[in-house]
């Protein structure tokens, strides 16, 4: 079964982003990771493989050079091999773009199961993995908790406020996982170094038969007007139970619309 | 010094696993002394206490500098976990690897190189401890078997669910120190209540009494006889993973430090908008600094072959005596914040005293690097 793995490189969460005069996130100043919600999309394509299906899987990132390290932690934790779609033409890309190129890389990778994280943990759309299944043509479930399968059907169970749903999707397809789906494992010494050994291929446009002109800040859809610091986190509401705080508590509730 | 792609990869998958698992939970351990168990399975999940022993034994095929990376992020974190897993490595696995016999390895490795299992070193008796050579237990070869009679002090992962065996220094003839491994449970192996601890409140520290204890001849580990050299090479390596263990803490001090001083204020601005406290911070960062270069110096040594045991004591006594420094600015600076025990730097301050002393005392540091000098 060949399982692709969409992972992306992003800037560390805790540090403190900049952005460049285009508004676009100056990557270089901030250490990068692999986004730690794709190190979940990462544990289930292992998982499914060692629950007994034979797999093949295949990390897929989309980046600038560096994007080169989120692809070895990939397979340090159990991906077989690489693929690095990088191109001058790339930077800016909104999320049109970016699924244009990542369907067309899997296409050319070839799967059954295309595994993705919720969201990525910079611009966190969560509209990725629906983008490349709509290109790719195949169905997709969103937020799995949980994966199996058995070569030909893929059994999701989902997670949401109101229910638990379980559902099967023929294959192939594409899957979001969340990161209730199970805890990603720390790579061992010998599976980084084994990591260093996997193949890695690294694609242009050309080798995706894209036009530069499809990508790229200029082809995006979307444009980023202004940039703002998170504001402060502003004091709750603390209600002291002076014996009617029940009522209070209510009152708050249907005044915020919750009831 | 750079080190290469795969150790800093190492590094990141270590300060992960710290960050993520071992922060949230760690505080609660040292508070009610309780040895993490849940941590440590996951350390030997990802190979932490096999990074110097090869494949063979379920090892990572890594060495010295592998392990000193690791140590350096758990101690940047916690240093119970750290300490924890710098003698199970240096000073219970490493001493059956290097000198075991190829059964006593078979036996024993897999199991504490998997992590599954710990090992002691006994070498500190209540009244010896810089002065080694002064040992007083004793061990008397019975027909197949050594009776051995003594006791031994602050051994560390001697005592836990885990521990698989202690490995004890004992006389076994005039002037004739060898080592010989005690498997936990023995009869008349005791081990006594765990210590009540300034620092490392989270690891498992205890006294051991020896009162006839049998175990086979073939338990004699290493020669005969050759107790006390094993023991100080055994050492000599250890000082190495001590060293980044204390970066690790004098860099954990720094961490803490910069973060609070953005965001704390006084006199209508951050504290680290004024001199008194940047410069402060300026002197740690460039403290860890240098004991980081000086472990590395020392551990790559080690792998190359070269004479590694005066860098190993200059590393091991500068980066224990910077952490002490370090502990008590990073306190200084988090002010009353800093004495409390829910704050990392108080854990750090508690931590840092005992680097000082363990595994040769900076004393004994500067005793072996005069006596490099010919003094």
């Amino acid at each position: 079964m060949k399982i692709v793995v969409l992972v992306k490189h992003v800037p560390e969460p805790t540090a403190a982003w900049r952005f460049a005069d285009d508004l676009t996130l100056d990557r270089s100043a901030v250490e990068g990771r692999l986004s730690q919600l794709d190190e979940y999309a990462v544990e289930q394509a292992v998982r499914l493989g060692e629950a007994g299906v034979p797999v093949e899987i295949t990390c897929l990132t989309m980046g600038p050079a560096p994007a080169a390290d989120a692809l070895r932690k990939a397979l340090a934790m159990g991906g077989d091999r690489g693929v690095h779609v990088l191109d001058d033409a790339l930077p800016g890309s909104d999320v049109l773009a970016t699924s244009l190129v990542l369907a067309k890389a899997v296409q050319r990778i070839g799967f059954d199961l295309v595994v993705c994280g919720m969201a990525s943990t910079d611009a966190e759309m969560s509209v990725v993995p629906a983008m490349v299944a709509d290109r790719l043509g195949v169905p997709q479930a969103s937020n799995a908790a949980e994966l199996g399968t058995d070569g030909t059907t893929l059994t999701v169970r989902r997670e949401t406020d109101s229910a638990t749903e379980e559902i099967a999707v023929t294959l192939p397809a594409v899957v979001s996982v969340t990161d209730q789906s199970g805890e990603p494992r720390y790579p061992a010494f010998k599976a980084i170094m084994a990591a260093r050994k996997k193949p890695v291929q690294t694609w242009s446009l050309a080798d995706l038969g894209i036009d530069a002109a499809d990508v790229g800040l200029a082809a995006s859809a979307t444009v980023v007007e202004d940039t703002q610091p998170r504001p402060p986190r502003a004091a709750g509401t603390v209600i002291v139970d002076d014996g009617d705080a029940a009522g209070r508590l209510a009152e708050y509730l249907a005044t915020a619309s919750f009831l | 010094m750079q080190l290469t792609e795969e150790l800093e990869a190492l590094r990141a998958s270590v300060r992960d696993f710290a960050r993520e698992v071992v922060a949230p939970v760690i505080a609660g351990h040292y508070e009610q002394h309780t040895f993490p168990y849940e941590i440590v399975r996951q350390m030997g999940k990802m190979g932490l206490f096999g990074l110097p022993f090869p494949e063979e034994y379920g090892g990572m095929g890594g060495d010295y500098l592998a392990l000193g990376v690791a140590l350096e992020e758990l101690a940047r974190v916690d240093s119970s976990v750290a300490i924890t897993l710098e003698a199970a490595v240096s000073l219970g696995a490493m001493p059956i690897y290097r000198y075991g016999t190829a059964e006593q390895k078979q036996r024993w490795l897999p199991a504490l190189v998997s992590g599954e299992a710990l090992a002691g070193f006994g070498l500190t008796e209540p009244g010896f401890g810089s002065d080694a050579g002064g040992t007083q237990t004793r061990a008397v070869l019975d027909g197949d078997e050594w009776v051995i009679n003594g006791s031994k002090a602050f051994i560390t992962n001697s005592g836990t669910d885990i521990t698989s065996l202690v490995t004890v220094t004992a006389l076994t003839g005039p002037d004739e120190i060898s080592a010989i491994v005690v498997p936990s449970g023995t009869p008349g192996f005791e081990v006594g209540p765990g210590y009540s601890k300034v620092g490392w409140c989270a690891s498992d520290t205890h006294p051991l009494h020896l009162d006839d204890v049998r175990v086979p001849a073939a338990n004699l580990l290493g020669q005969r006889g050759r107790g006390f050299a094993q023991f100080l090479h055994t050492l000599d390596e250890g000082r190495i993973a001590i060293a980044a263990l204390a970066t690790g803490l004098a860099q954990g001090c720094v961490d803490e430090s910069v973060a609070y001083a953005k965001e704390r204020r006084a006199f209508g601005r951050a504290i680290g908008d004024f001199q008194a406290i940047s410069f402060k911070l300026a002197d740690m960062r460039t403290r860890a600094h240098t004991a980081r270069l000086a472990w590395h110096d020392a551990a790559a040594r080690l792998v190359a072959g070269q004479d590694f045991k005066q860098y190993a004591a200059m590393a091991k006594l500068h980066a224990s005596e910077i952490a002490v420094t370090n502990a008590r600015e990073a306190t200084q600076i988090h002010g009353g914040y800093g004495f409390m025990n829910e704050y990392p730097v108080a854990r750090f301050w508690r931590d840092a005293k005992v680097l000082e002393i363990g595994e040769g005392t900076s004393e004994i540091q500067r005793m072996v690097i005069a006596r490099d000098m010919g003094l």
